[in-house]
């Protein structure tokens, strides 16, 4: 995928929920245009189109069946794989379609990297798990993978908990590193975007805290994009919070107004605890 | 999240405030019933209620303590703890003025003669204040900022008073000079009044925050045509 591609400024003729640029110099990275999304018979989105800032993050809310999970893992294809799984309308990164048949999805996952709801390490040492991504490339170069091994070990704030030890087993550090280690790894092979499908669900408040630290600091060099139920984290990292329900976009924008004054009834219902 | 639990406390502090302002407001009208009857007695009421208020104000902070750090409010309900908590302060301050009035009222020691009622025009400014407070409270309980919007023209006739009858208690203190102590007590009950009125449109704003999500505070009268609707 050719990542330098035209820049894709907000266009204002577009009829769409409008996400806050921190910066004039904000374009946006993933565009979803009228993207429909059936599992056979049953419609889980419906006509919704987004648009992700780049080097910003981005929550996705809403109660449980309500498509968040699905329209992330639309960034990444990872539907593809489900039976019955059909889409319309059109998923753009950085003004390229990525459903596109010309798209080599290998080559798209190395570009959106992918932290799911329970950390998942391989049962291997962390120098491996972090190397994974970097070998399945076919890179050979002993000295380049552990650079890309101890930075990406740095950028998850994990090296220093480790003591430097790469050669510690992954399965013997605690969720919260294993959460941090799986971030590692995704960031080892440079992506541009990161989802996050619910990752701190499975962890304690402290180590949760580390995570949304580490979330904060990864947004000066990637686009980031959580699926969270915790609705204080969403207003905690998030710059542009979407709210979906039963498939449909109700509201999409500045994380400070829908949590302080969403223009919708449904969405204050929601995060006020009042349904769903 | 517990919905039902935040619903209902939630409606306890609404309550709550409810309940100091009545008192509040009742704190205030017998302000001006001691004072235009001379009846100490009212008076020393006023000030062992006193005790009442500060103990509300503190439950009420509690209340607002606790559900911010327990329920995590947000939207309205974020802006309705954030609203009673600055409510909370304000009317502990009118309390405090109708407090000090009663002491003044305790201290004056016999009844003011009509005329001089009248001259600091002790009354209309008593009205007023009463009514801004009855709007707020009224507005209060059924939500209804149109109401509220009203106290910032009645505010205005406070501070007008409150300019002319600095001339007025001069002219007076001259006349007889030997009243001299009484007339500024008097004009320190004016001066109080003028601070419930402003506190009282504290109130008012906070109340629109709450409802309508808007801010007022430190904003300019955008016409003079827009019948108090904006500040």
């Amino acid at each position: 995928m050719d990542s330098q591609t035209k820049s894709n400024q907000p266009k204002t003729s577009q009829v769409k929920t409008k996400p806050k640029l921190n910066s004039k110099n904000q374009s946006f990275k993933l565009q979803a245009n009228n993207v429909d999304v059936f599992y056979d018979d049953f419609q889980a989105i419906e006509n919704i189109s987004l648009d992700i800032v780049e080097q910003s993050i981005t929550a996705f809310i809403g109660p449980s069946g309500c498509g968040k999970s699905t329209f992330l893992r639309l960034f990444n294809r990872m539907n593809d794989y489900i039976d019955g799984f059909l889409m319309n309308g059109s998923i753009l990164l950085d003004g390229n379609d990525i459903y596109d048949s010309s798209i080599n999805v290998e080559e798209l996952r190395k570009t959106v990297g992918m932290v799911f709801q329970k950390p998942n390490p391989f049962p291997k040492s962390v120098y491996e798990n972090v190397a994974y991504g970097l070998r399945i490339q076919g890179i050979k170069d002993e000295e380049y993978i552990e650079n890309r091994v101890v930075e990406s070990l740095k950028q998850a704030t994990l090296y220093n908990e480790i003591e430097g030890n790469l050669e510690k087993q992954a399965l013997a550090l605690s969720g919260g590193q294993q959460q941090r280690l799986c971030i590692a790894r995704a960031l080892a092979v440079k992506p541009s975007i990161l989802l996050m499908d619910e990752p701190t669900s499975a962890l304690d408040p402290i180590s949760s805290g580390k995570i949304e630290d580490l979330i904060h600091e990864l947004k000066k060099e990637f686009t980031i994009v959580i699926v969270t139920h915790n609705m204080q984290q969403a207003a905690r990292v998030s710059d542009n919070t979407a709210f979906l329900y039963m498939g449909k976009l109700i509201e999409y924008g500045d994380t400070q107004k829908i949590f302080t004054n969403p223009e919708k009834d449904r969405t204050q219902n929601y995060i006020t605890g009042r349904f769903g | 999240m517990a919905p039902q639990h935040l619903d209902s406390e939630l409606k306890l502090l609404k309550d709550n405030v409810l309940e100091l302002m009545f008192l509040v407001k009742n704190q205030l009208e017998k302000g001006q019933k001691a004072l235009d009857d001379f009846d100490e007695e009212l008076a020393h009421e006023i000030m062992a209620n006193e005790k009442r208020v500060d103990s509300l104000e503190l439950t009420i902070d509690r209340d607002c303590e606790n559900l911010l750090a327990l329920y995590n409010p947000v939207a309205v309900d974020l802006r309705f703890v954030m609203a009673a908590f600055k409510i909370n302060s304000d009317l502990e301050r009118i309390g405090d003025h109708a407090n000090s009035i009663a002491k003044y009222i305790a201290d004056f020691g016999r009844k003011i003669d009509e005329d001089t009622l009248e001259t600091m025009r002790l009354d209309k400014m008593y009205n007023t204040a009463n009514e801004m407070v009855s709007n707020v409270f009224n507005a209060f309980i059924t939500e209804d900022t149109d109401l509220a919007r009203k106290v910032f023209r009645l505010d205005k006739t406070l501070n007008k008073i409150n300019r002319e009858v600095s001339g007025a208690t001069a002219e007076l203190i001259e006349a007889d000079i030997s009243q001299t102590q009484n007339y500024l007590y008097l004009f320190s009950i004016i001066r109080k009044l003028e601070r419930v009125g402003d506190l009282t449109k504290n109130i008012a704003e906070e109340l629109i925050f709450y409802i309508e999500a808007k801010v007022l505070k430190h904003k300019k009268m955008k016409s003079k045509n827009n019948n108090g609707n904006d500040k």
